[in-house]
C-alpha cells in the first residue's frame, strides 16, 4: 500500500466494510469509521466502552421496564464492568439489544422478544427461554440459551454463534446473512427460509419446508427432515464437515454421542444470476 | 397485533377471575382498545347464566334520551323473558348497559337469544351453566374492576386484548365471542382470517347470526357448527387448520375443556407452559410469567398444532 495516503487507506476500507465516505448533509448524525482515533486494524465502534472482564455487577429486574434495564446496562459498561448480571428478566422484550462491545452478559431467567438482537461482540448466557426474534441481525459475539426459544431465532443475523439448547419454533434462521445458528433440539416450518448465507446445525428434527427459497448458505440437520423447500438440495457430508461439525459443537458442549455421520447437509440447488459478485470479497469474509 | 390468553386447572377450581386479569393486563401493550374474558365457574344445576348488553359504551355519551332508552330497552328484554317463560332467579347490573342474570329455562335458548337480541341494541354476551362471558373497552384491569372480577373462582378461562384493525372499538367486535346459540362455548383469536367473507356468507345461509364484522367472529360460528353436526372439539380445531384460510393462535373453550389451533404458517404467536396441575397459554410469555413467579419451560407450540386439555 505505498504510496497510498491514511484517509485513502481509510476510505478504502470503509468502501470494502459497505459504509459510505462522503459527509452527507442536512441533520443526519452519521459516523465514521475512524482508523485514526481506533488505531490501525481497530475495528472497534465510535464510543465503545472498554470494559473488564473481572469486574463484575449484578442488578434486579424484575420491577424494572425493558428500556430502564437496558440503560442500567450501559451505565454500567461506561463504569467499565465487563461481566454483568440481570436477575429476573421476567420475559421482558428487547433486552440487551444493540451492545457494540466486549461483554459478559448473563440473564438469570427468561427474555421476552427481540432479546440481545443487534449486537456485535458481547458474550450472552440465557438461563431461561427467549421469545420470538432472539438474537435478530446480530453482527458478532455470542449467545447460548439454556432452554427453548419461539420462532424467528437469528432472522437475518449477519455473524457469531447464535446457540439454543433446546427447542426452537418456525422460521428458525429466516434471511440469514451469516453467522451460525445451532439449535440442540427440534426447529419448526420454514427453518432457513431465504438463508442467504452462514451455517446452521439442527441436532434433532426439521419442521416443513427447511431451507425454502435458500440462496447460500448450509444447513446441518441431525434428525428427521419433515420435507425440503424449493432450493433446497441435501448434499454429500464431506470430512470437512464432520470436523467442523465436531468443533463447533464441542464449543458448546453439545455433541451428539454417535458423533456428526448421522447428519445430513443441504445447500442450495440454485444460483442467482451474478449473486457473487454483489459483495466485496473482504465482506464476504467477515461474513 | 391483538393478545390471547388462556388458562385451565387441572386440580379443581381457583381464582381465575384474578389470574386472567393479571396475565391480560401483561399483555396490554398488544391491544389497548377492549378487553374480554370467558371465565368458567361451577356449572350450576338446572340454571343458566346469561351476560346481555342493551347498548355500546360509546353510546350512553350520546343523546338525551339513552339512559332512559337504555331502562327500556332493559324493560322489554325482561318482558320477553317472561313471555317465554324464563324464571329469573337473580339479577346484577354490572354496567348502565350490561347485565348479569341467572336464569331458569327448559325451552330453545336459540329463540330466546333471537327474541332478546331483537331488542334494539341488545346482545346476548353468553348462554351457559359455567359461562361468564365479560367483554368492555379499556383494558384488563379497568374492565375486571368494573365487572368485580378478581374474585371469580372457576376451573378454565380464556381472555382476549384487543387492538382494532379491521372493524370497529367496541363491544360487538371484541373478543370473546359466544359460539352463539351453544352453551358455555367461547372462542378468542390472534390473526387475520383471509376468507372471512366467502365464509361468512356460507354460514349466513344456513342461518347463522354475525352480530359483528369482524373476523374472529367466523370461529365461534365455526366452531359451533362443527359441534353441531357431531364433530368433537378436537375435531373441529384439526378441521379449522385446512379449512380456515389465513394466520391465526386460537383457543376455544367449553365447559370443561380448552384448545389450541395454530395455523399451517405458525404466523401468529402462542406461548405453552403446561404442569401437572396447570396448563397456561398466551400470546408471549410475560402474562405467563404473570401468574408463575418461579422459573418455568415453556415452548411454542408448531405449525399445525392442535391441543385438547380437560378440566
Amino acid at each position: 500500500m505505498a504510496g497510498v495516503t491514511t484517509q485513502e487507506k481509510q476510505e478504502q476500507l470503509s468502501h470494502d466494510l459497505g459504509m459510505h465516505t462522503e459527509a452527507l448533509r442536512g441533520r443526519t448524525q452519521q459516523v465514521f469509521f475512524d482508523m485514526e482515533k481506533l488505531g490501525e486494524g481497530g475495528y472497534g465502534y465510535p464510543d465503545a466502552p472498554d470494559v473488564d472482564f473481572n469486574k463484575r455487577a449484578e442488578f434486579d429486574a424484575a420491577d424494572m421496564e425493558s428500556t430502564d434495564i437496558n440503560l442500567e446496562l450501559r451505565k454500567l459498561t461506561r463504569k467499565g464492568y465487563g461481566t454483568i448480571v440481570v436477575k429476573n428478566p421476567g420475559a421482558k422484550h428487547s433486552l440487551g439489544v444493540g451492545v457494540l462491545h466486549r461483554l459478559n452478559l448473563i440473564f438469570e431467567g427468561s427474555l421476552g422478544y427481540f432479546g440481545c438482537g443487534l449486537i456485535d461482540g458481547p458474550n450472552v448466557r440465557i438461563q431461561g427461554r427467549v421469545g420470538w426474534a432472539c438474537g435478530e441481525n446480530m453482527m458478532g459475539g455470542t449467545i447460548v440459551i439454556a432452554k427453548n426459544a419461539g420462532s424467528q431465532f437469528g432472522a437475518a443475523i449477519r455473524g457469531g454463534d447464535l446457540v439454543c439448547k433446546g427447542h426452537v419454533g418456525s422460521r428458525t434462521g429466516i434471511d440469514q446473512k451469516g453467522g451460525t445458528i445451532i439449535v440442540g433440539g427440534d426447529t419448526g416450518a420454514f427453518t432457513g427460509f431465504m438463508m442467504q448465507r452462514g451455517r446452521m446445525i439442527i441436532c434433532g428434527n426439521a419442521g416443513k419446508n427447511l431451507g425454502d427459497s435458500m440462496y447460500d448458505g448450509t444447513i446441518y440437520v441431525g434428525g428427521e427432515v419433515e420435507d425440503y423447500g424449493v432450493d433446497a438440495v441435501p448434499g454429500p457430508l464431506g470430512e470437512d464437515d464432520k470436523a467442523w461439525l465436531t468443533r463447533k459443537l464441542k464449543m458448546y458442549d453439545m455433541l451428539p454421542a454417535k458423533g456428526v455421520d448421522h447428519f445430513k447437509k443441504i445447500n442450495s440447488g440454485k444460483q442467482l444470476w451474478n449473486y457473487d459478485n454483489l459483495e466485496p470479497n473482504e465482506k464476504k469474509l467477515v461474513l | 397485533m391483538c393478545g390471547i390468553a388462556g388458562l385451565i386447572h387441572r386440580d379443581g377450581t381457583a381464582k381465575i377471575g384474578q389470574e386472567m386479569t393479571d396475565m391480560l393486563q401483561a399483555l396490554k401493550h398488544r391491544g389497548p382498545d377492549s378487553t374480554g374474558f370467558a371465565l368458567y365457574g361451577k356449572p350450576g344445576r338446572n340454571e343458566f347464566i346469561m351476560r346481555f348488553k342493551v347498548a355500546e359504551q360509546e353510546d350512553m355519551d350520546k343523546g338525551f334520551d339513552i339512559h332512559q332508552a337504555v331502562k327500556d330497552r332493559r324493560a322489554t328484554v325482561d318482558g320477553r323473558l317472561e313471555s317465554l317463560g324464563v324464571k329469573v332467579i337473580d339479577q346484577a347490573e354490572a354496567t348502565e348497559y350490561a347485565f348479569r342474570y341467572r336464569i331458569q329455562f327448559d325451552g330453545d335458548m336459540k329463540k330466546l337469544a333471537d327474541y332478546i337480541e331483537d331488542v334494539e341494541g341488545a346482545e346476548v354476551l353468553s348462554m351457559g351453566n359455567a359461562l361468564e362471558l365479560i367483554k368492555d373497552l379499556g383494558d384488563a384491569a379497568t374492565v375486571s374492576e368494573q365487572y368485580g372480577l378478581k374474585k371469580f373462582k372457576g376451573t378454565h378461562g380464556i381472555g382476549h386484548t384487543r387492538m382494532a384493525t379491521e372493524s370497529d372499538v367496541d363491544i360487538r367486535s371484541a373478543h370473546p365471542y359466544w359460539a352463539y346459540p351453544y352453551n358455555d362455548i367461547a372462542v378468542v383469536h390472534n390473526g387475520q382470517i383471509t376468507n372471512y367473507w366467502m365464509m361468512r356468507r356460507q354460514f349466513e345461509r344456513r342461518g347463522h347470526r354475525f352480530m359483528s364484522s369482524c373476523d374472529s367472529e367466523l370461529l365461534a360460528v365455526y366452531t359451533a357448527y362443527n359441534l353441531d353436526q357431531g364433530a368433537t372439539l378436537e375435531d373441529s380445531l384439526k378441521q379449522s387448520i385446512d379449512e380456515i384460510d389465513g394466520v391465526f393462535s386460537y383457543l376455544v373453550a367449553t365447559r370443561d375443556s380448552l384448545g389450541l389451533a395454530k395455523d399451517c404458517m405458525a404466523a401468529k404467536p402462542m406461548v405453552l407452559y403446561e404442569s401437572d396441575d396447570l396448563v397456561a397459554m398466551a400470546s408471549e410469555e410475560m402474562a405467563i410469567r404473570a401468574i408463575i413467579p418461579h422459573e418455568i419451560d415453556t415452548w411454542d407450540p408448531y405449525d399445525n398444532e392442535v391441543k385438547v386439555w380437560q378440566a
